[in-house]
Protein backbone atom coordinates (compact mmCIF):
# COMPACT_ATOMS: atom_id res chain seq x y z
CA UNK A 1 0.00 0.00 0.00
CA UNK A 2 1.02 3.67 -0.61
CA UNK A 3 1.85 6.02 2.16
CA UNK A 4 -1.34 8.06 3.48
CA UNK A 5 -1.77 10.95 1.74
CA UNK A 6 -0.79 14.65 3.99
CA UNK A 7 -3.59 16.90 4.31
CA UNK A 8 -3.99 20.04 3.48
CA UNK A 9 -4.96 22.23 5.91
CA UNK A 10 -5.72 25.86 6.41
CA UNK A 11 -7.23 28.31 9.46
CA UNK A 12 -8.25 31.75 7.84
CA UNK A 13 -10.30 34.89 8.16
CA UNK A 14 -11.12 35.38 4.32
CA UNK A 15 -13.66 33.51 2.33
CA UNK A 16 -12.77 30.11 0.29
CA UNK A 17 -13.89 29.17 -3.14
CA UNK A 18 -14.97 25.77 -2.95
CA UNK A 19 -14.91 24.86 -6.55
CA UNK A 20 -11.29 25.51 -6.76
CA UNK A 21 -10.74 23.22 -3.99
CA UNK A 22 -12.86 20.55 -5.39
CA UNK A 23 -10.62 21.41 -8.72
CA UNK A 24 -7.40 20.56 -6.93
CA UNK A 25 -8.04 17.27 -5.59
CA UNK A 26 -10.39 16.29 -9.36
CA UNK A 27 -6.59 15.58 -10.63
CA UNK A 28 -4.79 14.44 -6.96
CA UNK A 29 -4.16 10.87 -8.46
CA UNK A 30 -6.57 8.46 -9.32
CA UNK A 31 -9.93 9.84 -8.11
CA UNK A 32 -12.75 8.68 -9.03
CA UNK A 33 -14.76 10.47 -5.90
CA UNK A 34 -15.26 13.78 -4.47
CA UNK A 35 -17.10 14.36 -1.27
CA UNK A 36 -17.69 17.46 -0.33
CA UNK A 37 -18.74 19.28 3.64
CA UNK A 38 -19.68 23.17 3.34
CA UNK A 39 -20.54 24.14 7.20
CA UNK A 40 -22.46 27.37 6.62
CA UNK A 41 -23.73 30.42 9.25
CA UNK A 42 -27.28 30.22 10.13
CA UNK A 43 -29.46 32.70 11.37
CA UNK A 44 -31.61 31.08 13.64
CA UNK A 45 -34.53 32.69 12.01
CA UNK A 46 -33.50 36.24 12.13
CA UNK A 47 -32.16 35.89 15.78
CA UNK A 48 -28.38 36.24 14.25
CA UNK A 49 -26.65 38.94 13.06
CA UNK A 50 -23.60 36.94 13.00
CA UNK A 51 -20.96 34.34 14.72
CA UNK A 52 -17.90 35.67 16.23
CA UNK A 53 -15.27 32.35 15.71
CA UNK A 54 -12.09 32.62 18.29
CA UNK A 55 -9.99 29.75 17.75
CA UNK A 56 -6.45 28.76 19.39
CA UNK A 57 -3.62 29.53 16.66
CA UNK A 58 -1.14 27.20 16.21
CA UNK A 59 -3.05 24.24 18.07
CA UNK A 60 -6.34 24.54 15.18
CA UNK A 61 -3.92 23.52 12.57
CA UNK A 62 -2.14 20.95 14.87
CA UNK A 63 -5.59 19.35 15.55
CA UNK A 64 -7.17 19.26 12.36
CA UNK A 65 -3.72 18.10 10.79
CA UNK A 66 -3.77 14.99 13.57
CA UNK A 67 -7.21 14.27 12.51
CA UNK A 68 -6.74 14.54 9.03
CA UNK A 69 -3.54 11.88 9.36
CA UNK A 70 -5.82 9.78 11.32
CA UNK A 71 -8.24 9.81 8.35
CA UNK A 72 -5.74 8.97 5.60
CA UNK A 73 -4.83 6.46 7.76
CA UNK A 74 -8.16 4.71 7.82
CA UNK A 75 -9.31 5.39 4.12
CA UNK A 76 -7.52 4.88 0.84
CA UNK A 77 -7.70 8.85 0.07
CA UNK A 78 -6.16 10.51 -3.10
CA UNK A 79 -6.30 14.37 -1.12
CA UNK A 80 -7.76 15.73 1.57
CA UNK A 81 -8.33 19.17 2.10
CA UNK A 82 -9.94 21.18 5.38
CA UNK A 83 -10.35 24.70 5.56
CA UNK A 84 -11.73 26.29 8.64
CA UNK A 85 -12.55 30.17 8.94
CA UNK A 86 -12.60 32.95 12.29
CA UNK A 87 -13.59 36.01 12.82
CA UNK A 88 -16.89 37.51 12.64
CA UNK A 89 -19.18 35.53 9.93
CA UNK A 90 -22.27 36.32 8.82
CA UNK A 91 -25.62 34.46 7.95
CA UNK A 92 -24.99 33.16 4.59
CA UNK A 93 -21.53 32.64 4.94
CA UNK A 94 -19.16 29.83 4.66
CA UNK A 95 -17.44 28.47 8.24
CA UNK A 96 -15.97 25.60 7.34
CA UNK A 97 -14.88 23.23 4.46
CA UNK A 98 -13.91 19.24 4.33
CA UNK A 99 -13.13 18.17 0.52
CA UNK A 100 -12.11 14.32 0.42
CA UNK A 101 -11.01 12.94 -2.31
CA UNK A 102 -10.61 8.83 -2.98
CA UNK A 103 -10.90 6.62 -5.71
CA UNK A 104 -14.39 5.24 -4.83
CA UNK A 105 -17.34 7.40 -3.21
CA UNK A 106 -17.21 4.94 0.08
CA UNK A 107 -13.78 5.88 1.51
CA UNK A 108 -14.41 10.06 0.84
CA UNK A 109 -17.71 9.96 2.45
CA UNK A 110 -17.27 8.22 5.15
CA UNK A 111 -13.69 10.02 6.06
CA UNK A 112 -15.30 13.72 5.47
CA UNK A 113 -17.82 12.40 7.98
CA UNK A 114 -15.42 11.28 10.27
CA UNK A 115 -13.04 15.01 10.25
CA UNK A 116 -16.25 17.12 10.38
CA UNK A 117 -17.12 15.03 13.54
CA UNK A 118 -14.15 15.08 15.24
CA UNK A 119 -13.38 18.64 13.93
CA UNK A 120 -16.32 18.71 16.16
CA UNK A 121 -15.83 18.32 19.47
CA UNK A 122 -11.86 18.29 19.61
CA UNK A 123 -10.34 21.72 17.25
CA UNK A 124 -10.19 24.33 19.24
CA UNK A 125 -13.27 26.90 18.00
CA UNK A 126 -15.47 28.84 19.86
CA UNK A 127 -18.42 30.59 18.42
CA UNK A 128 -19.98 33.77 20.31
CA UNK A 129 -23.55 34.92 19.04
CA UNK A 130 -24.29 38.12 17.85
CA UNK A 131 -27.93 38.72 18.65
CA UNK A 132 -29.57 40.74 15.38
CA UNK A 133 -31.45 42.92 18.45
CA UNK A 134 -28.27 44.36 19.89
CA UNK A 135 -29.19 42.14 23.26
CA UNK A 136 -25.62 40.40 24.65
CA UNK A 137 -25.16 37.37 22.65
CA UNK A 138 -23.80 34.49 24.77
CA UNK A 139 -21.23 31.55 23.75
CA UNK A 140 -22.41 28.56 21.85
CA UNK A 141 -22.70 25.56 24.43
CA UNK A 142 -21.41 22.20 23.03
CA UNK A 143 -23.44 19.72 22.15
CA UNK A 144 -23.76 16.08 23.43
CA UNK A 145 -24.50 15.16 20.07
CA UNK A 146 -21.67 16.42 18.69
CA UNK A 147 -19.32 13.86 21.17
CA UNK A 148 -21.72 11.26 20.79
CA UNK A 149 -21.25 11.70 16.60
CA UNK A 150 -17.53 11.59 17.19
CA UNK A 151 -17.84 8.25 19.94
CA UNK A 152 -19.33 6.39 17.04
CA UNK A 153 -15.70 6.28 15.04
CA UNK A 154 -13.78 4.82 17.79
CA UNK A 155 -12.26 1.41 16.77
CA UNK B 1 7.70 30.36 33.63
CA UNK B 2 5.01 29.03 32.52
CA UNK B 3 2.87 30.65 30.21
CA UNK B 4 -1.09 29.91 30.53
CA UNK B 5 -3.59 30.86 28.01
CA UNK B 6 -7.11 31.32 27.73
CA UNK B 7 -9.99 31.21 25.27
CA UNK B 8 -13.76 31.84 25.06
CA UNK B 9 -15.39 32.58 28.45
CA UNK B 10 -12.31 31.39 30.57
CA UNK B 11 -11.18 34.04 28.86
CA UNK B 12 -13.65 36.63 29.40
CA UNK B 13 -14.53 35.24 33.03
CA UNK B 14 -10.89 35.57 34.23
CA UNK B 15 -10.42 38.91 32.24
CA UNK B 16 -7.16 38.01 30.68
CA UNK B 17 -5.74 36.18 27.38
CA UNK B 18 -2.14 35.06 28.90
CA UNK B 19 -0.18 35.64 31.61
CA UNK B 20 3.45 33.88 32.41
CA UNK B 21 3.25 32.52 36.10
CA UNK B 22 5.83 30.31 38.43
CA UNK B 23 4.25 26.97 39.27
CA UNK B 24 4.84 25.46 42.81
CA UNK B 25 7.01 22.36 42.92
CA UNK B 26 3.91 20.86 44.25
CA UNK B 27 1.36 21.37 41.23
CA UNK B 28 2.14 18.24 39.55
CA UNK B 29 -0.96 17.25 37.28
CA UNK B 30 -3.93 19.50 35.36
CA UNK B 31 -5.84 18.66 38.45
CA UNK B 32 -3.36 20.66 40.61
CA UNK B 33 -3.26 23.23 38.44
CA UNK B 34 -7.10 23.81 38.08
CA UNK B 35 -6.89 23.83 41.98
CA UNK B 36 -4.11 26.54 42.44
CA UNK B 37 -5.50 28.72 39.61
CA UNK B 38 -8.97 28.41 41.79
CA UNK B 39 -6.91 29.91 44.57
CA UNK B 40 -5.35 32.73 43.01
CA UNK B 41 -8.90 35.48 43.13
CA UNK B 42 -12.59 35.39 42.50
CA UNK B 43 -12.22 35.76 38.58
CA UNK B 44 -10.80 32.49 38.74
CA UNK B 45 -12.48 30.73 41.29
CA UNK B 46 -15.62 32.10 38.97
CA UNK B 47 -14.32 31.17 35.49
CA UNK B 48 -13.15 27.22 37.17
CA UNK B 49 -15.83 26.55 39.23
CA UNK B 50 -17.20 23.57 36.81
CA UNK B 51 -13.47 22.69 36.50
CA UNK B 52 -14.61 19.11 35.46
CA UNK B 53 -15.72 20.85 32.23
CA UNK B 54 -12.84 22.90 31.12
CA UNK B 55 -10.38 21.54 28.48
CA UNK B 56 -6.81 21.74 29.03
CA UNK B 57 -4.26 21.45 26.51
CA UNK B 58 -0.08 21.31 26.64
CA UNK B 59 2.15 22.98 24.16
CA UNK B 60 -1.31 22.07 22.15
CA UNK B 61 -2.21 19.02 22.48
CA UNK B 62 -5.23 17.72 24.27
CA UNK B 63 -4.87 15.88 27.89
CA UNK B 64 -6.92 14.46 30.67
CA UNK B 65 -7.41 16.51 34.05
CA UNK B 66 -4.58 13.43 35.19
CA UNK B 67 -2.12 14.62 33.21
CA UNK B 68 1.42 15.41 34.94
CA UNK B 69 2.33 18.75 33.67
CA UNK B 70 5.80 17.67 32.66
CA UNK B 71 7.62 20.77 32.06
CA UNK B 72 5.11 22.23 29.29
CA UNK B 73 5.67 25.41 28.37
CA UNK B 74 2.40 26.51 27.12
CA UNK B 75 -0.92 25.01 28.97
CA UNK B 76 -4.42 26.36 27.41
CA UNK B 77 -7.39 26.20 29.58
CA UNK B 78 -10.96 26.37 27.12
CA UNK B 79 -14.53 25.68 27.61
CA UNK B 80 -16.01 22.57 25.25
CA UNK B 81 -14.99 23.72 21.73
CA UNK B 82 -17.86 24.69 19.59
CA UNK B 83 -15.99 24.76 15.68
CA UNK B 84 -17.27 23.72 12.27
Amino acid sequence: MTAPIVPVVRIQAADFDVAAEIDRLRTAGDVGAVVTFSGICRDEEGALSALELEHYPGMAEAEITRIGREAAERWPLAGLTAIHRYGKIRPGENIVLVVAASKHRRAAFEAADFLMDYLKSRAPFWKKEHRADDAEGGWVDAREADEEAAARWKK
Amino acid sequence: MTKLVYFAWVRERIGKQEEDVSLPADVVTVEDLLAWLKRRGEEYAHALRHSEVIRVALDHEHVDHRQKLAGAGEIALFPPMTGG
